[in-house]
């Protein structure tokens, strides 16, 4: 099993995350088109080159997804994906683009997340919007509609302060240390001009003063919804190595997906990372020692905890004075989303999981300009869904 | 009208699940338990997770359990639950194995704890047929 790291991460296109839009709105498949564009022009490869897509669901139509994109983009592709993990989507995208790739179904794979507003509908249908209740959904017949909804425990927030509850009755809560991942994050979005908070310094102080939205997660400890938007171009050997850039290479993946809401869980604290993150340095034949920088998904402070954790960075319950021992900014001796994070940058949607993979690569290119690790050749990404418990973990390398 | 629609939502029950919304309306605790591998299951399903047998059977159990894990919303987790702050948002295992979602009631914040007993607390949601399964400390 495995990839012979034949693939490659070789263009990207970011839009600047923005709290407020200072744009109109876009049709997703407006934002497809122009996404992609910015993505192929970075790279230095041909619209007629793409053969490959992956994709979420889009506004402007519930099913036969691909082909809508695909017609409007005028594209003619031997590779149509839809992928529906939430915050990991994207990151299962890249290995999935890089498996069928390295089968020979295609050369060139075009990932986007569009995650700007659309224009609203003149006669908008009435009733509550099917995110009314998160990622939980009350359609008949669902049983979070029933056995979950009811009770309040929906979104994103209560899911995870239990798994913090949890992880603080079984191995000590550390408020300070859980603060501290959210501060050294900042710093790096500090030097990160893209970043939603590139000129707010925080403190641990600020953190902790912050107010509890659900305890014991504080307002600082979770991300800032934005909006925003990014595609990258996924391809083979031959055109990545006449692209641009230095190519990220794609090197090892795994992924496991389990339940959807915590209370069934048959663990809270072993997560869905611990086997993707083995399968992915199994097939990268990579050690964790020769990580340069982990770029992991950070919607709270706890999920970059357990995410270091379970990837094997340190044993099981040390993360806390791992994370007070270790920097985890750009500049640090752990860099850990040098972009900011998510927490840091802002969380765009579906671009906010694609930013871990954009800043990986970036990393790896050797494009991290102001938040540049020195040196940076492995990458280590994950893609987190759901209630940590759809995982996808990534391993991009230099040449 | 409003108002209406900022009500914390109900369940709806299923043919399938019935039994289990039916036997809090009598405050008590039914589950399903599966014979070929002695399994209790929660919630109502078809098959049984993992054997995917069709033996499920309901049995009457304690509803008593402890308190696995939980939070302390202190903003409305949907604009449903306004005014319901705060919500003590509880994942609660039963002595049987399987766990559920419910609310903590009558316990002060300070009172709470990973791993406490406690016991079914029936709500009869007024002007409703609906019973809710909350749970309040056993001692």
């Amino acid at each position: 099993m495995g990839l012979r790291g034949e693939a490659a991460i070789v263009g990207i296109a970011e839009w600047k995350p923005e709290r407020r839009p200072t744009a109109p709105p876009m049709f997703t498949l407006e934002q497809w088109a122009e996404l992609t564009r910015e993505a192929l022009d970075d790279a230095g490869i041909d619209p007629s080159e793409v053969d490959g897509i992956c994709c979420t669901n889009i506004r402007e139509s519930d099913s036969f997804v691909p082909s809508t994109i695909t017609e409007y983009l005028g594209l003619q592709v031997n590779f149509a994906e839809v992928v529906d993990l939430g915050g990991a989507s994207c990151a299962a995208m890249v290995w999935r683009a890089a498996a069928a790739i390295e089968l020979g179904l295609c050369n060139v794979v075009v990932i986007a997340a569009p995650s700007w507003p659309s224009p609203r509908p003149p006669n908008p249908p009435s009733g509550p919007s099917s995110w009314r209740y998160g990622a939980s959904s009350a359609n008949y017949g669902s049983p979070q509609a029933e056995f979950d909804i009811p009770y309040g425990n929906v979104a994103q927030n209560c899911g995870y302060a239990q798994i913090a509850m949890k992880y603080g009755a079984e191995y000590g809560y550390d408020a300070e240390a859980l603060a501290k991942i959210a501060v050294d994050q900042r710093v790096s979005a500090n030097h990160n001009p893209a970043a939603v908070f590139h000129n707010v310094p925080i403190t641990v102080e600020d953190v902790l003063n912050s107010p509890v939205i659900s305890d014991p997660i504080h307002m600082l400890e979770i991300v800032m919804p934005c909006v925003g938007g990014a595609a990258i171009v996924v391809a083979g050997k031959d055109v990545a190595r006449r692209s641009k850039h230095r190519p990220a290479w794609i090197s090892g993946f795994g992924e496991r997906v389990l339940h959807k809401t915590p209370t069934y869980a048959e663990d809270l604290l072993s997560t869905a990372l611990i086997p993707a993150a083995d399968q992915a340095f199994a097939i990268a034949g990579r050690s964790r020692e020769e990580v340069d920088l982990i770029s992991v998904y950070d919607c709270y402070t706890i999920t970059v905890l357990m995410t270091i954790e379970d990837a094997g960075f340190c044993p099981r319950g040390e993360g806390q004075p791992f994370v007070r021992e270790h920097d985890l900014s750009f500049k640090g001796d752990f860099p850990c989303n040098t972009h900011g994070g998510q927490l840091g940058f802002g969380q765009a949607g579906l671009a906010g999981g694609m930013s871990h993979i954009t800043e990986g690569a970036r990393q790896v290119m050797r494009r991290g300009e102001d938040h540049q690790v020195p040196d940076a050749d492995v990458a280590f990404i994950t893609g987190n869904g759901g209630l940590m418990s759809e995982q996808v973990a990534l391993i991009l390398e230099g040449d | 009208m409003a108002t209406d629609e900022l009500r914390p939502p109900l369940p709806t029950p299923i043919d399938r699940t019935q039994p289990f919304w039916n036997a809090l309306r009598e405050h008590t605790v039914k589950i399903q338990y599966s014979p070929s591998s002695d399994q209790w299951v929660f919630y109502p399903r078809s098959h049984a997770p993992l054997t995917l047998q069709t033996d499920l059977e309901w049995r009457e159990i304690s509803g008593e359990g402890t308190l696995y894990t939980y939070t302390i919303a202190r903003r409305p987790t949907a604009p449903d639950f306004a005014g319901e702050q705060p919500q003590i948002i509880a994942v609660v295992e039963l002595d049987e194995g399987p766990r559920l979602t419910s609310t903590l009631v009558n316990v002060a914040e300070d009172q709470i704890s990973v791993g406490m007993r406690v016991r079914p607390w029936f709500e009869d949601v007024p002007g409703t047929e609906t019973t809710l399964l909350r749970y309040e400390p056993a001692t």
